[in-house]
This record gives structure tokens, sequence and C-alpha cells, in this order.
């Protein structure tokens, strides 16, 4: 099975705006391996579900990890829990600081009153859903959890369990902003990277980082140049860039306020403005699923 | 007085107004210290050329095994407590997988043979600089790791001291948003006109809620959209900070890192509007502290 994961660093050079043009077409195309399974894994900012009004089939409780829980009628106030603890989640009154708390035991391990305990986190929520550019998973994280790398490690693995028994080849994954924990999450088993990227110097300092961390895992990258008249200079930097690179561009995009209507409108790209877009999408498709 | 710029949703504008603001304060003659708390993808110093005069490395204490003490196959105490899965044994001898393992030392505390010692794992950089009349405090993740909030926490911690500090959060609500807002005396959100800005805008809003943080929302390329932030915020009753209108022109300065308060001077009066705003609110906040304890 084959895994292309939309990336790009910066967040809003438009990574769900692509994904879903992307799914769009590729729901209509007739290439072998039939229409990608869909994921998003930016599960604490998702938005995709946006574009695409899922229509929920499956609901599940993501369990994160675990959290400590101090039962004060048995604590003894002795300090040792907030030595110990290296994440500073005690407070000075003895009650654990969920936010801060990472669930290692450590406190439930040295209290000699046996009041710190673990128990499980609810963290989110994800799905399986039907769309109309065909099956999605998607998740919710709840505000401030920790583990969005294995809410992302959970929802990939529904997607590919929905691909082999639909015998689907392809996983289209809409990816994070950043370089750190989800972002890596959503690289296990990535084919390709596809990262969007727009010409300005932030978004170019940024893609670079996600380039470097694609070759630590070893691998292959191509590109979509956003927002490509915002700026020419820019875009021929980035364009030289992944020449030098190796990476595939696949497509240019100009900076359109079509992709603002869209999204306001409940629509990809290349459903609100075909005439302009739904053939571009396809190609960059075919050549994607080609890659 | 701690400023937190935040947004949920990534590409927003949270650096263009956290830069521009600092400099609003540093003209001012305000000293100012800029925190980029987005550590994975810092890009403060692209508006504000930074000279780093510090570099420091960020630790993660993490574990060493002396086989020679360990137990052997008689003893899992470490295997069976880490809840990380950061251990196994292979061939006989204890195996640690640095990067699962969040350095929280348990296995040291319950290992009955002392066979536990400590090491570091490296999470990045934490630096210090300045940029014109502008200090400059910043980290940058090593490429591949995934933990972030402990270098989130040690930047903040470098520029403690400060009397006005500028913190560029990172975008989303997991754990490094938190690490980046809590503490502040209020959090400036960002919000952009269109679906995705404020279906993210409300997951951000419910986080500072939840950390019962001062906050208000400034709307970015105002205009681009509709006004559907709009009737939230009012819906709400969230303090509506300032709108800055979008244009092609101001989109294209900010590309090229150009700082937009210098060349536009609408833009300018908007956020020294917001920037007076922000402040007088954190005074009387801190005045009404003030006057409870003396009753």
């Amino acid at each position: 099975m084959r895994e292309i994961v939309v990336l790009s660093g910066k967040g809003g050079t438009g990574k769900t705006s692509v994904t879903a043009a992307l799914a769009v077409c590729a729901a209509k195309s007739e290439l072998p391996g039939g229409p990608p399974v869909l994921a998003d894994c930016d599960v604490d900012a998702a938005d995709l579900h946006l574009v695409l009004a899922p229509a929920v089939l499956e609901r599940h409780e993501f369990i994160g990890g675990d959290k400590a829980a101090i039962d004060a009628a048995v604590c003894q106030s002795c300090g040792l829990c907030r030595e110990a603890c290296r994440f500073g989640a005690i407070d000075e009154a003895f009650q654990v600081v969920e936010a801060s708390c990472e669930g290692c035991g450590v406190c439930a391990y040295v209290c000699p009153a046996g009041a710190a305990t673990l128990g499980p986190r609810m963290s989110g929520d994800w799905f399986l859903s039907e769309t109309r550019a065909g099956i999605m998973v998607h998740a919710a994280l709840r505000m401030g959890e920790e583990n969005s790398g294995k809410l992302v490690s959970t929802v990939k693995k529904a997607a590919r369990a929905e691909a082999e028994r639909l015998g689907r080849d392809i996983l289209l994954v809409d990816g994070s902003p950043g370089i750190g924990c989800p972002v890596i999450a959503s690289l296990g088993g990535a084919s390709t990277v596809l990262m969007v990227a727009e010409p300005t110097l932030s978004a170019v300092h940024d893609l670079k980082r996600v380039h470097a961390l694609a070759r630590h895992f070893g691998i292959p990258c191509a590109a979509i140049l956003n927002k490509a008249d915002l700026c020419p200079e820019l875009t021929r930097e980035l364009a030289a860039f992944c020449g030098e690179s190796g990476i595939a561009v696949l497509g240019e995009l100009p900076y359109d306020p079509a992709f603002v209507a869209a999204q306001l409108a409940g629509q990809s790209v290349a459903e609100y403005a075909p005439e302009r877009y739904e053939g571009l999408f396809s190609e960059i498709w075919r050549r994607l699923a080609a890659s | 007085m701690k400023i937190a710029i935040a947004s949920g949703k990534g590409g927003t504008g949270k650096t263009m107004v956290a830069v521009n603001l600092a400099v609003l304060a540093a003209e001012a003659g305000q000293q100012v210290v800029f925190a980029d708390c987005d550590v994975e993808e810092p890009n403060a110093h692209v508006f504000l050329p930074t000279v780093w005069e510090r570099e420091d490395k960020a630790l993660l204490p993490i574990p060493r095994f002396d086989q020679n003490r360990c137990l052997g196959e008689s003893c899992r105490a470490c295997l069976d407590l880490c809840r990380f899965k950061a251990l196994i044994r292979m061939a006989g001898e204890i195996m640690l997988f640095p990067e699962m393992c969040h350095g929280c030392g348990l296995c040291k505390l319950a290992c009955p043979a002392g066979a536990v010692a400590d090491d570091v794992r490296e999470l990045g950089v934490v630096r210090q600089g300045v940029s014109g009349g502008i200090r400059m405090a910043g980290g940058l993740s090593r490429v591949g790791e995934a933990m972030s909030t402990p270098l989130i926490k040690a930047v903040k911690q470098s520029a403690n001291d400060a009397p006005l500090q500028i913190w560029d959060c990172p975008p989303g609500t997991a754990c490094p948003v938190i690490a980046a807002v809590s503490g502040a005396d209020y959090v400036i959100l960002v919000a952009e006109p269109t679906a995705f800005g404020l279906h993210d805008l409300n997951l951000a809003v419910e986080l500072v809620r939840a950390l019962g943080l001062p906050h208000g929302v400034v709307i970015n390329r105002d205009g681009m959209g509709d006004d559907r932030v709009l009737s939230y915020l009012e819906r709400e009753g969230i303090a509506l900070l300032g709108r800055i209108p979008g244009s092609l022109e101001a989109a294209r300065a900010s590309a090229r890192g150009g700082l937009l308060v210098r060349t536009f001077p609408e833009i300018r009066a908007v956020l020294e509007t917001v920037l007076a705003t922000v402040q007088e609110r954190i005074r009387a906040s801190a005045g009404q502290g003030e006057a409870a304890c003396a009753r």
C-alpha cells in the first residue's frame, strides 16, 4: 500500500485545500487501485471535514495513555511524589495538574500511602466516515491533550485497515504543521511526502526543515508550489531548491481568492472552480499516483 | 507583562502580529523580550534579523543501563514499569529506545541493583540574541525529535526576567501550545475570516478558557472571507481587539520578511491600538488583584 502524506512545515500554506481538491479529483479518476482512503492526521486542528462533510459511520473513543490522580482522603502530604515528578505535575495542594501529567507512574510508585493511582486518559475520539470523495478516517483530540502522535498513528492504522478491506492501494493523508510529534507519527509507513510550499521567507525556511525530516526517515518528496504569483522571486527560489534536492514539482497554483470562497462554500476548489482546477488537480493526482 | 500570540490554525498571522507588536513596543521605549516559542518552525528571525549571542543545548535526562549490575532475567522491574514502551530486553541486555523515553526516571527509581545511571538526549538548542533594540529568545528542535514541550519551557525561562515579553506560540491546541501559553497575562488569538479560521479559532478559545487565561481576538486579512468570525465573537462575548485589513501588498511585504508597521500606516494604527488595549487590560487586572489583596 502506498501512503502520500501532505505536509508543509508552516501552517496555512494550503495543505487541507490541496488535500480536499486531490481527494475529490482522485475519487472521479479511473486509475487502477481505485480512489484513495483519506486520513486527516491534523488531529489537534482538523479541518478537512469542513470541506468533505463526512457522514460518521463509526465513532471510537481514544485513550491516549494514563493520567495520575491523588486521593486527598488517603494522601499524607509527605511530598515524595512532588519531589520525584519530573514534569512539575503535582501542585502544592498535592493535586495532579492534568496538563502537565505525562502518566509515567512515578507518583504511584513512590507514594507510601497508595494515594496516587493511574487511570486511563480519554484524549479524544476518532471517526470512520463516508464522504463524497470516499472513505475518510479523522479524529478530534481533546484540547490540550498529550499524545497527538499516538492518535495520528491510530487514525492511520484504521485508514490502512479500511483500505485493505476495500482493496484500495493508496492512502491520502492530510498532515499537521510543524515537524514534531504528530508529523513524525504521520510519517510512519509513508511512501511520499507531498509538500505544499508557498513563496514566503517563513514558508521556505520551514519547508527545508520538513524536507530534512523526510530525508531523516528516507522518504522521497514531491512539491506543489502554491500562491506562486504572490512573490515570483521566492517561487523561483523554491523551484531551485526542489531541483537541487531531487524534489519533483507536480504543479503551480496561483494566489487565488477562489480558495477561500470554495472553503466558505464548503467545497474543494476543484468543485468550486472546476474550469480552472479540476483538470489541474486530476493531472497532479495522476502523477502522484504513478510516482 | 507577558503577552502570548496564539491561533489554533497555522498561517493566520501569529508571527506577523507578534513581531510588529514587539517593534511598536520597542519604538515606544519599552524594554521588550521576544520569545519565539514555535521551536519546530521558528520564523520570528525572518522579520527580526537576529544576532544570536548565546546557544545552549536543551537536554532531556534519559537512563543509561549498566549491564554488569543488572540482575538479568530474574528481574523485570524497569521493563514492567516503563509506560512508554522505551525498554526491551535483547540478548539478555536491557536496551533503551531513546526516542520513546519521556525521561520520567521511573526505571532508575525502581531498579533494585542500582544499574541505571543518567544520560541525556539532545532535544535541540535554546538561544538568546538581539535584533535592534529587541532582545530575542528562541529555540530550534532537533530534526527527528518528537518532544518539544521541554524546549518551549526552556525558551520561556530564558526570557523570564523581562518586564515586557511577547511570546509567539506554535499552531494547534495540543501540549506544545499549552506549554507556550501557560503563565501568560493575556493571550491574543489571531484569526482569519475563513471556514477553517473560524473552526480552529473556536478550538483555541476553548483552550484559553479552560486554562483561565484572559484573551481577545485580532482578525487578520479582514475582508478576504465573510463575517462568521465577527458574529461568533459577538455571540461568545469575546473581545475584538482589532481588524487588520487584508491586501495583496501587505501579503507580499510580509512574504519577504517586511515589517508591516513600517510601511502600512493603517496596519500600524490597528496594531498600536491592540498593544495599548492589551497592556491597559493587563494593568487593570493587576490593579484589581492588588486592590483585592489590600482588602
